[in-house]
C-alpha cells in the first residue's frame, strides 16, 4: 500500500494531474441533478467507448475492399473465435447509441437545458447527433452486402437531385462513376478516421462546457431564466445546497451505463450480429434492399411523398430541420425551463416520436411494395370460386396470371399496394371496372395492351362477383333507364 | 529588439513566419483539393463510356425482355463483383431494341421484369413501368433509363460506364416518356 502511494506521488510530481482531476470529480452540482433523468449523456459516451473498442477489434480482421469485404465479414461471423459476438456488440452498440442520443436530446429539450448560458452546448449536441447518424450510415455501408450496395444507390440517387452540382456530388460520393471499390474505401476512411475524429472533438468540447458551465439544474415551474441574473442564481444553487459530483451523483451514471452495456451484450448474444445479407453482386436482382432501423422512417417517407414534392422536401427538409435545431437556443434562450409549463415543447416531442414511430412501423411492413410472388404463391381463397360460372373462374385465373394479386389482396392475402378487392363490385360498376382495368389510373398501370378482350371480359366478370352475398353490386342506374330494365341483365 | 515603433522585431518575425506558413499551406492545399476532387474532375479515361458487348443477338429473342450483364469498362482489380452490372434488354422486333438500366428511376433499386403482366416492378417503393420503359405508376417521376445501343457483327453493344441517377440524364437522352393520368 505504501509502495503504491509512493509510485503515485512519483508520477504526480511529474504529471501534476492529481489535483485538477480531484477538483473536477468533486465539483459541486445542484442536489436534484443526482437523478435517473440525468444519466443519458454519460450512457451515450459509454456506448461510444464501446464502439471504439469493438471497432478496433473488427478492424483487425475486416478488409475494406469491395472484392473481399463480404468474405471477411463471413470469416468474422464463422471463422474467428467469437468474431460474431464482436460484430454483434458493434451493431447493437450502434443501435443503442443512436437511441440513447435521441433520448438524451429529448430529455435535455424538455428540461430546458439549451437555454442561457448553455446555447453552445446544445449546438455542439446537435452536431453530435448528426455525426452519430453519419457513423450509423457509413457503418451500414461497411457491412458490404446487398443492402449496403443498393443503399448506396439510394444515397447517390438522392445526391443527384441536388440542383446544378448533383452529378458531381454523385461522383464525389461514389469515388467514381459506379458503386465499386473506391466507394467502399472512402466510406471506410469516413467511418474509421474522419467522422470518429469529429465525434471525439465534439464530445470533448461538449463535456468541457458541461464542466465549465455546470450541469443544468432541475427545472422548477416558475423559476425563470434571465440573462442578467441566471449565473448568480446558479452559483448560489450549487454552492449553498450543492453536492459533490463524485460520489453523490456519479453512482447513478455508473449503474445506468453498466445496465446499458449488459443490455447491449444480451441483445448481441440473443439476436446475434446484423447480416451480412447476400453478396454485393449487382447482377443478383432478386433482392428487396432495406436500410437499417434508424433510417427506416426515411425509407417509408420516400414512398409516401408525391413525386412532384419529393425532391424539394428531400433536399430542403433536412436543412430546415437542422436550422430549427440550431436556432432553438437563440429563439428561446430565456424563460420557463420546466416542461410542465411548456406544452408546445411536450407536444413537439410527442408529435416527432409518434411520427417517427409510425413511419418506422410502416417501413417494417412496406404496404406500398407489390408482393412480388403473390401471383404464384398465394392462391385465391376457395370461397371466391364456389358456384361461379366458367367465365368467372377464367377471370380468376387471369387475376392470378396477370399478377393483379401482387398489388390487390383478397381475404387479406396478396399485396396492399392497391385497394383490397373483397367487395370491389360494390364500389365500381361493370363499366367502371372495365375502364379501370384497361386504362389504369389512380396509381394503377393500364392493362389495355396486356389483356385480350376475352381476358378483360373474364376478369371483369370475376371482379363483379366480389361483393357480400347480401349486398347487390353497384349498377349504373341511368343505364337501366336509358336501355330499359329488361335489356340489362343482372349478374 | 525593443518595441520603439510599437512593434517588436520578434512580433514582426512571428507575423512573417505565419504569413510564410500561410503561403505554404495554400500551395499545399491546391494538390490536396485536386486529389480529393479527382472523381469529379477526372479526364475521360480510355474505355470510360465505351461500347460494351451484351452478347450475341440469339440471347435476345424477338418480343421478349431478358436480363443481360456486362463488366463495367473502368474497374480496379479490387472491385470484385461490384464491377458486374445488370440491365434489361427488350427485343422489340429484331430490328429495334431497348436496353434499360436495372436502376429504378426513383431511387436506384433493381427493378424486376414480369413477363406475365408486361411490367417492370421495383421492390423498394413500388414503382412500376410498362414494357417500353415508360412510367406506369408509383413514385418514379419518369420512365426507366435507357442505354444507347447498336448491333454489330451479330452482337448487341451498349454505351455504358456510369450509374444512371435521376439528376443525371447522361446516358439516356431517349428516356421513357411519362403517361398521362
Amino acid at each position: 500500500m505504501l509502495l503504491m502511494q509512493k509510485v503515485g506521488e512519483w508520477f504526480d510530481l511529474r504529471l501534476q494531474l492529481g489535483r485538477p482531476i480531484r477538483e473536477t470529480a468533486e465539483h459541486p452540482v445542484p442536489r436534484e441533478t443526482a437523478s435517473w433523468f440525468y444519466v443519458f449523456g454519460s450512457a451515450a459516451l459509454t456506448c461510444f467507448l464501446l464502439q471504439i473498442v469493438t471497432g478496433i477489434l473488427l478492424a483487425l480482421i475486416y478488409v475494406p475492399s469491395a472484392g473481399e469485404a463480404w468474405n471477411s465479414l463471413q470469416t468474422l461471423n464463422h471463422g474467428i473465435s467469437l468474431g460474431w459476438f464482436i460484430r454483434a456488440l458493434h451493431g447493437w452498440g450502434s443501435n443503442f447509441m443512436v437511441a440513447i442520443v435521441l433520448i438524451h436530446m429529448a430529455q435535455v429539450f424538455l428540461f430546458g437545458a439549451y437555454k442561457f448560458p448553455r446555447e453552445l452546448t446544445w449546438i455542439v449536441g446537435v452536431l453530435l447527433l448528426l455525426v452519430t447518424l453519419g457513423m450509423a450510415f457509413t457503418g451500414q455501408v461497411l457491412r458490404f452486402d446487398q443492402d449496403a450496395y443498393w443503399g448506396l444507390g439510394i444515397g447517390a440517387s438522392i445526391a443527384s437531385r441536388v440542383p446544378v452540382i448533383g452529378p458531381w456530388a454523385v461522383n464525389l460520393m461514389l469515388g467514381g462513376p459506379i458503386i465499386a471499390g473506391a466507394t467502399l474505401s472512402r466510406f471506410f476512411a469516413l467511418h474509421v478516421f474522419v467522422v470518429p475524429g469529429l465525434l471525439i472533438a465534439f464530445v470533448g468540447v461538449h463535456l468541457l462546457m458541461v464542466l465549465k458551465l455546470g450541469i443544468n439544474e432541475w427545472p422548477m415551474p416558475g423559476r425563470i431564466v434571465r440573462r442578467a441574473t441566471y449565473l448568480q442564481e446558479y452559483r448560489e444553487l450549487t454552492h449553498k445546497q450543492g453536492i459533490p459530483f463524485v460520489p453523490e451523483a456519479v453512482w447513478k451514471d455508473i449503474f445506468f451505463s453498466g445496465f446499458i452495456l449488459v443490455a447491449i451484450a444480451v441483445c448481441a448474444v440473443h439476436f446475434g450480429p446484423f447480416g451480412p445479407s447476400g453478396q454485393p453482386d449487382p447482377t443478383i436482382i432478386q433482392t428487396a434492399p432495406r436500410p437499417d432501423f434508424f433510417f427506416l422512417w426515411l425509407y417509408a417517407l420516400l414512398s409516401f411523398l408525391p413525386p412532384s414534392a419529393e425532391t424539394p422536401i428531400l433536399l430542403i427538409g433536412p436543412a430546415v430541420g437542422i436550422i430549427v435545431l440550431l436556432a432553438l437556443p437563440f429563439v428561446a434562450g430565456e424563460g420557463e425551463k420546466s416542461w410542465k409549463r411548456r406544452p408546445i415543447a411536450v407536444l413537439t416531442i410527442l408529435l416527432v416520436a409518434v411520427g417517427l414511430g409510425t413511419l418506422t412501423h410502416l417501413a417494417e411492413h412496406t404496404p406500398w411494395s407489390p408482393v412480388m410472388d403473390a401471383w404464384s404463391s398465394q392462391p385465391i381463397p376457395a370461397e371466391f370460386l364456389h358456384g361461379r360460372t366458367a367465365l368467372e373462374r377464367h377471370g380468376a385465373l387471369v387475376f392470378q396470371v396477370k399478377q393483379c394479386h401482387n398489388c390487390h389482396s383478397l381475404d387479406d392475402r396478396g399485396g396492399q399496394r392497391g385497394p383490397a378487392l373483397d367487395s370491389v363490385a360494390l364500389r365500381l360498376t361493370e363499366d367502371q371496372l372495365i375502364r379501370q382495368v384497361i386504362q389504369g389510373g389512380g396509381n394503377m398501370p393500364g392493362y389495355g395492351k396486356n389483356l385480350s378482350p376475352a381476358e378483360t371480359t373474364a376478369l371483369v366478370a370475376f371482379l363483379e362477383t366480389l361483393h357480400p352475398a347480401n349486398q347487390k353490386p353497384a349498377r349504373n342506374a341511368s343505364q337501366t333507364v336509358a336501355l330499359g330494365a329488361s335489356e340489362v341483365s343482372p349478374r | 529588439m525593443s518595441a520603439e515603433n510599437g512593434i517588436s522585431r520578434r512580433a514582426a518575425l512571428v507575423k512573417l513566419g505565419m504569413f510564410l506558413n500561410g503561403i505554404v499551406g495554400a500551395a499545399l492545399a491546391v494538390p490536396i483539393v485536386r486529389y480529393l476532387l479527382s472523381p469529379v474532375i477526372r479526364e475521360k479515361k480510355i474505355g470510360y463510356d465505351s461500347w460494351l458487348s451484351l452478347g450475341g443477338l440469339e440471347q435476345f429473342p424477338a418480343g421478349q425482355t431478358r436480363l443481360a450483364t456486362y463488366r463495367n469498362p473502368v474497374v480496379n482489380s479490387w472491385d470484385g463483383e461490384t464491377g458486374d452490372i445488370a440491365c434489361w434488354v427488350r427485343n422489340v422486333d429484331d430490328q429495334t431494341f431497348q436496353v434499360f438500366a436495372i436502376n429504378c428511376a426513383h431511387l436506384g433499386c433493381p427493378v424486376r421484369w414480369f413477363a406475365q403482366s408486361n411490367l417492370f416492378m421495383c421492390p423498394c417503393h413500388g414503382g412500376a413501368y410498362y414494357q417500353d420503359g415508360s412510367r406506369a405508376s408509383g413514385p418514379p417521376e419518369r420512365g426507366l433509363f435507357q442505354y444507347r445501343y447498336k448491333v454489330e457483327g451479330g452482337r448487341l453493344l451498349i454505351k455504358a460506364g456510369e450509374m444512371p441517377t435521376p439528376g443525371q440524364p447522361v446516358a439516356n437522352k431517349a428516356g421513357g416518356k411519362t403517361t398521362c393520368s
